[in-house]
C-alpha cells in the first residue's frame, strides 16, 4: 500500500503546469538591458508624450540610487539587470478593436488559456483585456462600456486618449519614489489596464485583465489603474500565466485603484504565473506593489487574491483609508509548494475617522515551501473609532514546509480596537483517512480540506471565478502529501 | 464474506492483536463486546485500513479477495464502511460537498454517472428522514462544532447514504444519551438487509438492547475467548468481565 501510495505522488508531482507552453509570435525585442537608452527607446516605441517620458527618467534616476529591500523573508537569487529584456511586444499588433486584426497565433494562445477575446462568448458577463509581453492586445466590450461612460482600455491607449485622467491619477497611490520594484517599474512599465468608472455608474459586467509572459528573457512591468468616482461600483479581475522556463523571469507590476465618495471597487487577482519545477527550477518572480485609495467618505475597497503560482511572490495589497467611514478588505489565499516561497500580507493605514478594515489572510504551504504573512495595521492620530481585524491562519502539509507571520501594529488612537487572531495548523492523517474511508483518494480528499479552510477567501471571488480557484488550488497542491 | 484468519497486529512494536479467527456471512449482526485494551478498536482500524497497524500475521478476505492489500478508499468503495469512535471535524468542508463526493465516488467505481445535483439533495432528504436526523447538520461542515451525539448520528446517517455491505461501528453508542442511542439503532435496524452485515463493536450491553445481534464475540487481550448467541451479552451484563477474566485465567492456570 505504501507504494501505490508512493506511485500517487510520483505520478501527480509531474502533473505539468498547464499553462506552460510558448506560443511562436513574431515579436519586436529590443536588445537586452537597462539604461536611460532604453528607458527613452521605450517611450519613443510607444510614441509618449513628453510628460510621461520626464516621469519615467525621473523614476529611472531615482532607481539607481535604490537597493533591492532585504527585509523579505525570501530567498532570492541575484537579479541582473542587465540580463533582461524590458519590451517585448508582438509585430504588427494594432490593439484596433477588430478581431480580425490579431495575429492567428495570438488569437489560438489565448484560446488554449480559456480567455475570450471575441465578444459574446460564453464569458458574456466578463469584459477582458489581454496583455501579452509588453502590450495590451485586445480589450472587449469597450464598446458596450463606453455606451455607459466606462472607460476601459489599456494603458496606452488611455495616455493617448485620457491624458489628464492618467495625469491626475498616476502616481497618486504609489508614488514613483515609493520601493524598488515600484520604481523600476515607473521608469520601464509597458501596458496594463485603464479603468474609469464614472460618477454613480454600477459597471454591469466583471473587468478582467489577462496577463501573459511568453517571450524568453523579458521581464513584465505592467501598470494598471482603477478609478472609481463617486457612487460607482466595479468587480475587477486579474489572471496570469507564464510558459515553463528553467530561467526565472521578473514581473514587476504597480495596480493602482482610487476609489472616490461612497464609491466601491473590489480587486480580484488568480495569480497562477509558473512556479518553477518541482526541484525549484526556473519560475516567475513576482513582486508587486498593489495600493488602494479610499479617497472618499463611505468608499471601500476590497482585494481578494488567490496565489498559486510564481517561484517568489512578494506582494501587499494595500488600503489608504483616507476618507472618514471608508473600508478596507484583504482576503488571501497563498499556496506555496515544491520551492516556492511567498512573502505576502496587506497594510491597512487608517488615516480617516471609523475607518473599518477586515483582513483574512490563508497560507498553505507544502513540499518545501515557505509561506509568510506580513501584514501592517496602522492607525493614525485622528482615525478615531477604527476598527480593524486580523485573521492569519496558516495550514501546513507535510513537515518539510514553513508558515511565518509577521503581524505589524501602530496604533496612535486610543479609541480604535485592533484584533489579530493567528492559527496554524497541519492537515491531519486523520482527517485524510476519514476521508479515504468514505471512498475518497488522497487526493482528493487533500483538495477538499484544502477547499475547505480556504473556501472564507475563495467566497468573495466572482462565482465564475471561484470553480476556477477551487480547482486551480487542488492542482496546485497535487501530491504535496505523502 | 469476510474471513479472518489468525490476525495478529501491532502498533509501534506492541502485539496487540494475537490471533483473531472470525466469518462474517451475509445478514448477520455480530457484537464483538470486551474490556477497555482488548483490541476492538484496532480490529476495526485494521479492516478499514489504517496505516498505523502493522498486520504480522494472518489473512483477512474479503468477498474471495485479499482485504489487506486494498487501499483503504477501495476498501470502501467496495462496501466496507467504518462509524468511527471519534469521528473527525473537517472544517470548512459543508456535509452535502463531502456528502456528495463520497457517493460519487462510489457511483463512478459502480460505473454509475455521478447524481445530478437534485438527485443527490432528495437522497440527502430521504436518508435524514429514514436515520431521523436533523435537516440543520447536512448545511454544516463535517462534524465541526457537533455534539458528541451529533457526530454519533452523523456517523449512521453517512452509512445510510453509502449504503455499505459491511459496516463496522467502533463504539458507536460511547457517550450517547438514550434518545441518541435509540436514533443509532433504530438507523441499524431500517437500514439491515438479508445482503448486509454488520459488526457492532461496544463496551456495554445496552446497545443490544436495541440492536439484537446474531453472534456475540468476546475480545479479550488481542484474543476471542468466548463466542456465542445473543445471551451471552445479557451474561457479561451481569456478570462483569471480570467474570470473562477469571474463567481464562483458570484455564491458563
Amino acid at each position: 500500500m505504501e507504494k501505490d501510495q508512493d506511485k500517487i505522488i510520483s505520478d501527480v508531482t509531474t502533473t505539468e503546469y498547464k499553462y506552460g507552453f510558448y506560443s511562436d509570435i513574431e515579436m519586436d525585442r529590443i536588445p537586452k538591458g537597462l539604461s536611460e537608452e532604453v528607458v527613452r527607446l521605450i517611450s519613443a516605441k510607444k510614441n509618449e508624450p513628453e510628460w510621461l517620458l520626464e516621469f519615467r527618467l525621473k523614476s529611472y534616476h531615482h532607481w539607481l540610487t535604490m537597493k533591492m529591500p532585504t527585509w523579505p523573508n525570501l530567498k532570492i537569487a541575484p537579479i541582473n539587470y542587465q540580463d533582461i529584456i524590458f519590451y517585448a511586444a508582438p509585430k504588427e499588433r494594432k490593439n484596433t478593436g477588430n478581431i480580425d486584426d490579431i495575429d492567428p497565433e495570438l488569437k489560438k494562445t489565448f484560446d488554449k488559456l480559456g480567455i475570450p477575446l471575441q465578444e459574446q462568448k460564453h464569458l458574456a458577463g466578463v469584459a477582458v483585456d489581454a496583455v501579452i509581453d509588453s502590450v495590451s492586445i485586445k480589450t472587449t466590450f469597450k464598446e458596450t462600456l463606453a455606451e455607459m461612460g466606462i472607460i476601459f482600455c489599456s494603458f496606452s491607449d488611455a495616455v493617448k486618449e485620457y491624458p489628464d485622467l492618467v495625469k491626475r491619477y498616476m502616481g497618486s497611490v504609489v508614488p514613483y519614489t515609493d520601493n524598488f520594484f515600484a520604481t523600476l517599474n515607473s521608469a520601464v512599465f509597458s501596458d496594463g489596464s485603464f479603468c474609469y468608472i464614472p460618477k454613480g455608474v454600477r459597471c454591469p459586467m466583471e473587468l478582467s485583465t489577462y496577463f501573459r509572459i511568453n517571450s524568453a528573457n523579458t521581464g513584465q512591468f505592467e501598470r494598471t489603474l482603477l478609478i472609481a468616482d463617486e457612487e460607482a461600483y466595479v468587480s475587477y479581475l486579474e489572471g496570469c500565466t507564464a510558459p515553463s522556463r528553467d530561467e526565472n523571469q521578473l514581473h514587476a507590476a504597480i495596480v493602482e485603484i482610487v476609489a472616490e465618495k461612497n464609491a466601491e471597487v473590489k480587486y480580484s487577482t488568480v495569480q497562477n504565473w509558473y512556479p518553477g519545477d518541482k526541484d525549484g527550477k526556473g519560475g516567475v518572480y513576482n513582486f508587486v506593489t498593489k495600493r488602494g485609495m479610499c479617497k472618499g467618505e463611505n468608499s471601500k475597497i476590497s482585494w481578494t487574491q488567490i496565489e498559486t503560482g510564481s517561484a517568489i511572490t512578494w506582494k501587499y495589497p494595500s488600503c489608504i483609508l483616507r476618507g472618514d467611514n471608508s473600508t478596507g478588505e484583504f482576503y488571501s489565499v497563498a499556496v506555496t509548494n515544491n520551492h516556492q516561497q511567498a512573502d505576502t500580507g496587506t497594510k491597512m493605514i487608517h488615516i480617516g475617522k471609523n475607518t473599518k478594515s477586515t483582513i483574512v489572510s490563508k497560507g498553505i504551504s507544502a513540499g518545501r515551501g515557505q509561506n509568510s504573512y506580513r501584514g501592517l495595521v496602522k492607525v493614525l492620530k485622528n482615525a478615531t473609532n477604527a476598527r480593524n481585524y486580523s485573521q492569519c491562519d496558516s495550514l501546513l502539509l507535510g513537515d518539510k514546509c514553513g508558515a511565518h507571520t509577521f503581524p505589524y501594529l501602530e496604533v496612535d488612537n486610543s479609541t480604535a480596537i485592533v484584533e489579530h487572531e493567528a492559527t496554524t495548523s497541519k492537515i491531519g492523517e486523520d482527517q485524510i483517512f476519514y476521508c479515504n474511508q468514505r471512498g475518497i483518494s488522497t487526493e482528493d480528499a487533500i483538495g477538499l480540506i484544502v477547499n475547505g479552510y480556504a473556501r472564507e477567501v475563495i467566497n468573495k471571488l466572482p462565482m465564475e471565478f471561484a470553480v476556477e480557484a477551487q480547482k486551480l488550488l487542488q492542482i496546485s497542491l497535487e501530491g504535496s502529501v505523502g | 464474506m469476510l474471513v479472518i484468519n489468525n490476525l495478529k497486529a501491532s502498533i509501534d512494536g506492541k502485539n496487540i492483536l494475537k490471533g483473531i479467527s472470525l466469518e462474517i456471512k451475509p445478514g448477520e449482526i455480530h457484537a464483538i463486546m470486551g474490556p477497555n485494551g482488548s483490541g476492538k478498536s484496532t480490529l476495526a482500524a485494521v479492516l478499514a485500513g489504517r496505516e498505523f497497524v502493522k498486520v504480522t500475521e494472518g489473512t483477512v478476505t474479503y468477498f474471495g479477495k485479499n482485504l489487506l492489500e486494498m487501499a483503504p478508499e477501495d476498501r470502501a468503495k467496495e462496501g466496507i464502511f467504518l462509524g468511527f469512535q471519534y469521528p473527525i471535524e473537517i472544517p470548512g468542508v459543508s456535509m452535502v460537498n463531502f456528502m456528495k463526493t463520497a457517493v460519487n465516488e462510489h457511483r463512478k467505481f459502480k460505473g454509475l454517472e455521478p447524481l445530478t445535483a437534485s438527485d443527490f439533495l432528495k437522497m440527502m432528504r430521504d436518508k435524514k428522514e429514514l436515520v431521523e436526523i436533523d435537516s440543520k447538520l447536512a448545511n454544516r461542515s463535517v462534524n465541526e462544532g457537533f455534539s458528541g451525539g451529533e457526530k454519533k448520528k452523523n456517523e449512521i446517517f453517512q452509512m445510510a447514504m453509502l449504503e455499505p455491505k459491511l459496516a463496522i461501528l467502533d463504539e458507536t453508542d460511547s457517550g450517547l444519551d438514550i434518545d441518541a442511542l435509540r436514533i443509532v439503532a433504530n438507523g441499524v435496524n431500517k437500514l439491515k438487509r438479508p445482503d448486509n452485515s454488520f459488526i457492532v463493536i461496544t463496551h456495554y450491553q445496552r446497545l443490544l438492547d436495541y440492536i439484537v445481534p446474531d453472534i456475540v464475540h468476546v475480545l479479550y487481550d488481542g484474543r476471542i475467548v468466548k463466542t456465542a448467541g445473543k445471551e451471552l451479552a445479557f451474561e457479561l451484563e451481569e456478570k462483569g468481565y471480570d467474570w470473562i477474566k477469571k474463567e481464562i485465567e483458570n484455564t491458563v492456570s
